[in-house]
């Protein structure tokens, strides 16, 4: 699993750090300066509300809990080291320029604590999001039991409330944009042929922004009042008047976002600056494409969700009334900026995806990508028409009417691109050599379900249509069917596809396959009658529902524990593969792409000699045809011990 | 291939188009959006079939065959002809599609002519607030006097604007019959028309999420003949149950003001038949408590609040909706069902 290396350089929190165990930046000191950041949140808001002559200056918990779930992260970063190269810059001491103590995994400590090496944060972000996406799992399989029957049976209507609001939070926040980020992370500076990203630090400062934005959501579970139950959508005036649960959601997403911005800043310099020679943009492959688009999506909108948030935030602590309508507040101000983001946020939930599967498609159908162009140039198209289209989810919110129509026409015309993709991609399969392998399955299983959640979106353009089906399960399938049958089926594909490259071991195909089936199925009897329902008129976000809905409910909950079992054989089989699969040769798949001329997994610094780009990166077919080639110190082609790349 | 999509395609719309997709249509706009929902189904059905028969011939014809795993396809890197076809006849459909959305659109929001209406367009302020909905009929209307109720009845064939407006959170406001909801927001008034058609009882909705007792707001909307809301209308005038009526009389209207009222949505109370529990169970909480309890707790429900449950949850206005000769009649009945 880590790559071990015979000469170990002296790197934070390993054994020849001579300082004492508390000093040394790790979990324990990061754990003690959470406690003296709790501390420090409950002294500034006494003593500041003690001056101010308030009452009950000491013991306003909420208050406490408010600045507290702010700056103990903050402490518990410094903690962990996450700012100590800055520190001694920002201290004038002596850095070392060519620091490379943080990189590189030489056991598995070296996945907790902050690391430089793109690899390890990769595989750091993979992990943990997974572990989100089975716990924001379990909750949806506990809705489907409340949901089997009409009436009130296992949870309480307040805890249903905050079971959705906490599924979609993390399954958003803390699943998909962050598992697309972790997969980019290990693969795209090998892809273009770069010893790591742009900038190390801040790689790593993302990450550990993470874990602190998913325990507070789940955290919420223990605050007074219950966790936040509005939805992850957390419209005002509900949101700010709701119990301190939601500041945990307020606050939490404060934290994602900002490790998205920060990733999508990283990418964006090392796709700009750090490609090998040779490589033009045009000579990208398709993931790169993808991660350059989304990163600009996240730069651009991601400050507008924390916009809103602290909108929310300034309004439930300090009484701002923002959007408090009886003293001039402005209640669709919040959707106005909430979608702002959010919309452009569906696509940086897809286009990673997007990227994903042109890779494991030109592979696998042993063909180079149908219009590689049109392609990149769709990737672009939906940026820009992604930040004209928000206010499709506000048809039926009251706002000014004559806004719908242009927003039905922008969301309409999202789908010439789009389709653009999957036509190209169709192409791109048409007389190849299809290899029907567990990546090759779910990229296949992902154009039909795409192409659906695609279709249902187009309707859901139709004003006339959405203000009958807004708010209702006809919703909850189609954002099913984009970020699950969409997302999720690219990111099962881009797992399995690049598994061999990051652990060095392949993974049971047979089981894969069982895998892969058992989520379609399940997949679709749990989602597909979702439409019916919704346009029969069952409102999504309800506990209990009218007596006509019961027969489908009961089948569609029955389909989801189907469909919740099947990770199980995911989790299995990536676990077993991992701890003893057959190592993985350097490139299993015969693959042109520079990640896979180097070897499984990769060495410390990726390559030993930078390559040089010589033609485009899917010219399967082509006889003779490569994409990099290397000037010598030849790379090892070979299985076993990665070369060790020497810190200097 | 051809062959194969068009047969497909074929059985898959009128797969689409014979299945039993909404509830009944009980306005004249509903009609409108039903159609626009089976062009919707006719022009996707194709689009999916096409995608899965090439994904399925492809996967049959050009799959890996033994001996095959060092082959590959032949470098084809494009056909500028196919990409513009496939950029061009999706983006004419789109074009027809939201051309047509918005003549329904158009439609079925325009306010109906003199001619068309037999009588004139009747104004109903709508009310959300957690977790009920009230109504005010306007005077012209109501026969002089505007008033203010529960029950939602509306006569066949006279177009209805509803006034939508919220008082705590964001409400919606949808009857899946009539096809058409909209958010009730604090701070401003929306509105949307509609002109019922078919005579019938049919579910109010709450589209929005407005917090613990969201799933249960619902209630019903009464679509009867000019005749019979007329009667309707009369009847509002009068007292629930006349006063010195015997107690049976009084526990009778009582017990269908439970019902109107929505109070079952939250309360749970085995005489009414009623299970929810968003609120406190009332055989149990008013087993032991006299009618000034009874009465304080539907006018001002903050006043006592059952422990493990939070005030500000149940509608305060009961008092104001309720006239006292409603009041006195559903604490009568809370009583004697309840001790």
């Amino acid at each position: 699993m880590a790559v071990t290396a015979p000469a170990t350089p002296v790197h934070a929190g390993s054994p020849h750090d001579e300082r004492p165990l508390w000093r040394r930046p790790n979990l324990l000191r990061a754990a003690l300066m959470f406690l003296v950041g709790s501390a420090f949140a409950y002294v500034l808001v006494g003593f500041l509300r003690s001056v101010n002559h308030y009452p009950n200056a000491w013991h306003d918990w909420n208050a406490v809990l408010t600045v507290g779930l702010l700056a103990a992260p903050m402490f518990f970063l410094v903690g962990l080291g996450a700012f100590d190269y800055w520190f001694y810059w920002a201290a004038g001491k002596p850095t070392r320029p060519e620091d490379h103590s943080g990189h590189g995994a030489y056991s598995w400590r070296d996945y907790f604590r902050v690391n430089t090496d793109h690899k390890v944060i990769g595989i750091q972000y993979t992990v943990h999001s997974f572990v989100f996406l089975l716990i924001g799992g379990m909750f949806a399989m506990l809705m489907r039991a409340e949901l089997a029957q009409p009436g009130m049976q296992f949870v309480s209507p307040n805890a249903f409330n905050g079971l959705f609001s906490v599924h979609a939070s993390l399954l958003i926040f803390l699943f998909i944009i962050p598992v697309f980020a972790g997969l980019a992370n290990f693969v795209l500076p090998l892809m273009i042929g770069a010893p790591d990203m742009a900038f190390p630090r801040l790689n790593a400062l993302s990450f550990w922004l993470l874990p602190i934005a998913g325990v507070m959501m789940l955290g919420s579970f223990l605050a007074p009042g219950g966790s936040f139950s509005t939805g992850w959508t957390a419209y005002a005036p509900l949101s700010t008047t709701a119990p301190i649960g939601q500041t945990f959601f307020t606050v939490g997403v404060q934290f994602a976002g900002a490790s998205s911005i920060a990733t999508a800043l990283n990418f964006l310099v090392t796709i700009i600056t750090m490609r090998a020679p040779g490589m033009s943009f045009f000579r990208m492959p398709l993931l790169v494409w993808a991660n350059f688009s989304t990163s600009l999506l996240v730069v651009i909108a991601t400050p507008f969700i924390a916009a809103s948030q602290f909108f929310v935030l300034l309004d439930r602590g300090l009484q701002f009334n923002f959007f408090n309508a009886g003293k001039g507040g402005d209640v669709l101000m919040y959707q106005h900026v909430f979608w702002f983001y959010s919309h452009p946020a569906v696509y940086i939930m897809m286009l990673p995806g997007f990227g994903i599967i042109s890779e494991v498609l030109a592979v696998k159908a042993r063909k180079p990508i149908f219009g590689y162009r049109m392609m990149a140039f769709s990737l672009l198209a939906i940026v820009v028409l992604g930040f004209t289209v928000w206010a499709h989810h506000m048809f039926v919110s009251g706002m000014q009417a004559w806004i719908r129509v242009p927003m039905m026409i922008t969301t309409a015309i999202i789908a010439v691109p789009t389709g653009i993709k999957i036509f190209s991609w169709l192409a791109t399969l048409w007389r190849g050599v299809l290899r029907l392998d567990t990546p090759m399955l779910f990229a296949l299983g992902f154009i039909t379900m795409f192409t659906l959640g695609g279709i249902s979106g187009v309707m859901l353009a139709m004003i006339p249509f959405t203000i009958h089906v807004s708010d209702t399960y006809f919703i909850v399938a189609h954002i099913h069917y984009v970020l699950f049958g969409g997302s999720l089926f690219t990111i099962f594909a881009g797992v399995y596809h690049w598994f061999p490259k990051m652990t060095g071991r392949m993974f049971d195909d047979g089981l894969g396959k069982l895998h892969f089936w058992t989520t379609f199925i399940g997949f679709n009897l749990t989602f597909g009658p979702m439409h019916l329902i919704g346009i029969q008129g069952m409102p999504r976000r309800v506990a209990d529902y009218a007596d006509q809905f019961a027969g489908w409910n009961l089948a569609i909950s029955i389909a989801s524990f189907v469909l919740g079992l099947s990770t199980l054989v995911f989790v299995y089989n990536m676990v077993v593969s991992w701890r003893g699969g057959p190592r993985a040769p350097a490139n299993p798949w015969r693959a042109l792409t520079l990640e896979w001329q180097v070897s499984s997994p990769p060495p410390v610094f990726n390559f030993d000699a930078v390559p040089t780009v010589v033609g485009g990166p899917y010219e399967y077919g082509v006889p003779g045809a490569v994409h990099g080639v290397f000037r010598e110190p030849k790379v090892p082609a070979t299985t076993g011990a990665p070369t060790v790349a020497q810190p200097h | 291939m051809l062959g194969t999509v068009v047969i497909a395609s074929a059985v898959g719309i009128a797969l689409g188009l014979s299945i039993h997709w909404f509830p009944p249509a009980g306005s004249t706009q509903a009609d409108k959006i039903d159609t626009l929902y089976d062009v919707l189904i006719i022009a996707s059905v194709p689009v999916f079939v096409l995608v899965m028969a090439v994904i399925v011939f492809s996967v049959i014809f050009f799959r890996m065959r033994p001996g095959q795993e060092l082959e590959d396809g032949p470098p084809i890197h494009g056909n500028t002809r196919l990409e513009v076809v496939w950029t061009a006849l999706p983006a004419a459909l789109i074009a027809g599609l939201c051309t047509y959305a918005y003549v329904v659109l158009r439609d079925i929001e325009k306010k109906p002519t003199a001619a068309q209406a037999a009588t004139r367009e009747m104004k109903v302020k709508v009310f959300g607030e957690q977790f009920a909905w009230t109504f005010t009929y306007p005077k012209d209307v109501a026969g002089g006097k505007e008033f203010t109720t529960t029950d939602l009845y509306l006569p066949t064939g006279r177009s209805v604007d509803f006034r939508i407006r919220a008082k705590d959170v964001i409400h919606d406001f949808w009857v899946p019959a009539f096809r058409l909801k909209m958010d009730a927001v604090p701070g401003i008034e929306t509105h949307y028309r509609v002109t019922p058609k078919r005579l019938g009882t049919y579910p109010i909705v709450c589209a929005e999420l407005c917090g613990l007792g969201h799933g249960a707001m619902r209630s019903s909307v009464h679509v009867v003949t000019p005749a019979r809301f007329r009667q309707w209308l009369q009847a509002q005038a009068k007292p629930a149950a006349p006063a010195g009526a015997s107690p049976a009389q009084q526990a009778a209207a009582g017990k269908k003001l439970f019902a109107d009222n929505g109070c079952g949505g939250c309360h749970a109370l085995s005489d009414a038949g009623t299970s929810a529990q968003v609120g406190p169970d009332l055989d149990k909480v008013l087993k032991t408590k006299d009618e000034a309890f009874i009465r304080q707790s539907i006018v001002k429900p903050d006043a006592f609040v059952e422990k493990g449950y939070k005030p500000g949850i149940m509608p305060p206005n009961f008092g104001q909706t309720l006239s006292k000769d409603e009041l006195d009649a559903l604490v009568a009945y809370l009583k004697e069902v309840t001790s």
